[in-house]
C-alpha cells in the first residue's frame, strides 16, 4: 500500500500556496505510507539555467567546490544547484567524479525533487514544502512491501528532464523492460520497478510522444498493477491499470485538478465542496497541459 | 434531530453512539456533518433509524448495515454497504469500487455511477444504480438483483452463480457463464418493484431493460476440462 497525490493549478493566484496544499494532502496519506515520503514541485524557471536537485552527505561544501556560477540552496539532506545551462555537463561530470556519494534526484528547468525516510509530516517539514510555490506537484507516501525502507526506494522517480512519476502498485515485467530500455540510453539508477515505469515514459517522450501518448503506449507495454501520477515541465497526467487495482479519486474545479489515493487527501483544498469529484476510469489516460 | 459534526466529534464516538441505538429508537433521525471522506462511518448499525451523512464518505460506509436507512449526500468510497444484511443505503453521488460487496440483503441505491466490481459476490442484496457500473461487476454473484439504468463495463457477471441482472444501456462484455436471458412477465414485475423501491418513476420503462444471469455451466466440474489440471 502507498499513498499518492498530485495537484495541478489552473489559477496562478494559487501558485504561492502549492506547497502548503500539497503538504496537507501528503500528510493525510500517512496512513497509507508511513515509511518514507517524497515530492516534486514545479517552481519558477530561471532563464538560461537548469536546476539539479542532489542528495547526499556533506553537501555544505559543495558550493565552494563548484564555483560562483553555481547557486546552491540547501534543504536538509538535499540541495538544489542552479547551474548555467552551458555548465550542466561539467557539473554532472564533476559530481560523478568527485562526489560519487551524491545522487542527482531530479533535473530540469523547473523541477525540484525531494525524498526521505520518515513520516510524511517530518519529511515535508524537513524540506520546507509548505513554503514552496509552483504550478504543479506530485507526492508519495510509501509503505514498503517488497524492498527495504531506504531513501533510494522512495518516490517520486525522475528519469528525464523535468519529468517525474509516482506509482501505487507493482509491475511484473520491469526486468524485461529494464533490459530493453538500458541499451536505448535510459539510465535507471535503482532496482525499483516504479523507476522502470518512469524510464519507459522518458523513452517514449524522447521518441516524440506526448505525455498522454506515452501513457497510452504504456497500457500495452507495462504489465502489473498501477496508478501513476506523472508530471512534466508543463503537464500532469494520471493513469490506472485496466482492472483499477489501486484506488484513485480526482477533483477538478476552475482553479485546479487534484489527485488523491483517497478522497480524504483532497478535503483541505479550496472549494472542494463544489468541485467535480470523480474516480478516474481504468485504462483511460487523463492529461492536462498548461497553456 | 441529533446532529453530529465530525469536525468536532471523532468517528469512534459517532459509531459508538450509533451502535447504542436499538428497536426503541424506531424512526429516529440523525444527521452527520463534515464526514470529510473518513472511512467506516455508520458501520455495523442494527436499529430502524435514519442516518443522513452530508458530504463525501470514505471506505466501507454503512458496512454490515442492519435495518437502518443511511443516506449519503455525496460520493462514497470503496465498499459502500459491504455485507449489508437489511435496511437501505442511498448514495446520492457516485460510488467507488465494490459497492454492495458480499451484501446479503437490503437495498442499495446509487444515484450516480458505481465503478469496478459493483455487487461483487452479492448474496441477496438488491442494488439499483441510476448511472453506469464499471468492469467486473456482479463477479461471482450468488443471489439478489442488480439493476443498472446506464451501461455496464467489461465482464459483467463473470463466474456468476445466481442473481438477476437488469441493464438498460449497453453491456461492454459478459463474463464467463453470464448470459442474456428472456424477460418474462415475472421479471418485468420484479423490475418494476425494484425501480419503485428506488424511487424511479414510470418514465423509466421496464421494456427498455435486458436481463442477464447465470448460464449454470460452471456449477459442476466438466469432464472435458480434466486435461486442464
Amino acid at each position: 500500500m502507498c499513498g499518492i497525490v498530485g495537484l495541478f493549478l489552473k489559477d496562478s493566484s494559487l501558485e504561492p500556496q502549492l506547497g502548503s496544499l500539497l503538504a496537507g494532502m501528503l500528510e493525510v496519506m500517512t496512513d497509507r505510507g508511513p515509511d518514507s515520503a517524497g515530492f516534486a514541485v514545479y517552481g519558477a524557471a530561471e532563464p538560461g539555467r537548469v536546476k539539479l536537485t542532489v542528495r547526499g552527505p556533506d553537501l555544505d561544501t559543495i558550493g565552494d567546490a563548484l564555483g560562483h556560477d553555481v547557486k546552491v540552496t540547501w534543504r536538509d539532506t538535499h540541495a538544489v544547484l542552479s547551474v548555467p545551462e552551458a555548465q550542466e555537463e561539467t557539473v554532472r561530470g564533476w559530481l560523478a567524479r568527485e562526489r560519487p556519494d551524491v545522487v542527482v534526484t531530479g533535473a530540469g528547468r523547473r523541477i525540484e525533487l525531494y525524498k526521505e525516510v520518515g513520516l510524511p509530516a517530518q519529511v515535508t517539514s524537513r524540506f520546507g514544502l509548505r513554503a514552496m510555490a509552483g504550478t504543479h506537484g506530485v507526492g508519495h507516501t510509501r509503505m514498503a512491501t517488497e524492498s527495504a525502507v531506504t531513501t533510494d526506494g522512495a518516490h517520486p522517480f525522475s528519469t528525464g528532464e523535468d519529468q517525474c512519476l509516482v506509482h501505487n502498485g507493482s509491475l511484473s515485467n520491469h526486468h524485461s523492460l529494464r533490459r530493453m530500455l538500458e541499451p536505448q540510453g535510459i539510465h535507471i539508477a535503482t532496482e525499483n520497478d516504479s523507476e522502470v515505469a518512469a524510464g519507459y515514459l522518458t523513452w517514449k517522450m524522447k521518441g516524440g510522444a506526448t505525455l498522454a501518448q506515452a501513457l497510452e503506449a504504456g497500457l500495452d507495454d507495462l504489465d502489473g498493477f498501477f496508478t501513476f501520477v506523472v508530471g512534466t515541465e508543463d503537464g500532469f497526467a494520471v493513469l490506472r491499470d485496466p482492472i483499477s487495482c489501486k484506488p484513485a479519486v480526482m477533483a477538478e474545479t476552475d482553479r485546479y485538478v487534484a489527485f488523491g489515493s483517497e478522497y480524504r487527501a483532497l478535503v483541505g483544498l479550496p472549494g472542494i465542496e463544489a468541485a467535480k469529484v470523480f474516480e478516474p476510469e481504468p485504462a483511460v489516460v487523463y492529461a492536462w497541459v498548461r497553456d | 434531530m441529533p446532529t453530529v459534526d465530525l469536525a468536532k466529534t471523532s468517528k469512534r464516538e459517532l459509531n459508538g453512539a450509533l451502535h447504542a441505538l436499538g428497536e426503541k429508537d424506531h424512526g429516529l433521525s440523525w444527521r452527520v456533518d463534515n464526514p470529510a471522506g473518513q472511512h467506516a462511518l455508520a458501520c455495523g448499525l442494527d436499529a430502524p433509524v435514519n442516518i443522513e451523512i452530508v458530504g463525501h464518505v470514505g471506505y466501507y460506509c454503512a458496512g454490515m448495515n442492519k435495518q437502518a436507512k443511511v443516506v449519503v449526500e455525496g460520493n462514497a468510497g470503496v465498499g459502500v454497504a459491504e455485507n449489508m444484511m437489511s435496511g437501505l443505503v442511498h448514495v446520492k453521488g457516485d460510488a467507488s469500487q465494490s459497492a454492495g460487496a458480499t451484501a446479503h440483503g437490503g437495498l442499495l441505491v446509487i444515484d450516480g455511477n458505481a465503478s469496478a466490481r459493483c455487487g461483487i459476490s452479492m448474496k441477496g442484496v438488491d442494488i439499483v444504480v441510476k448511472g453506469s457500473i464499471g468492469p467486473m461487476s456482479a463477479f461471482m454473484a450468488q443471489a439478489g438483483r442488480l439493476v443498472v439504468l446506464g451501461d455496464a463495463g467489461d465482464a459483467l457477471g463473470d463466474s456468476i452463480y445466481e442473481t438477476r441482472i437488469y441493464v438498460r444501456g449497453a453491456v461492454k462484455s459478459l463474463g464467463a457463464d453470464c448470459i442474456e436471458k428472456e424477460m418474462r412477465e415475472e421479471h418485468r414485475a420484479e423490475l418494476r418493484e425494484l425501480l419503485d423501491a428506488a424511487g424511479i418513476g414510470e418514465d423509466v420503462a421496464v421494456d427498455e431493460f435486458r436481463r442477464y444471469g447465470s448460464g449454470r455451466q460452471l456449477y459442476n466440474f466438466h469432464v472435458d476440462n480434466a486435461a486442464a489440471y
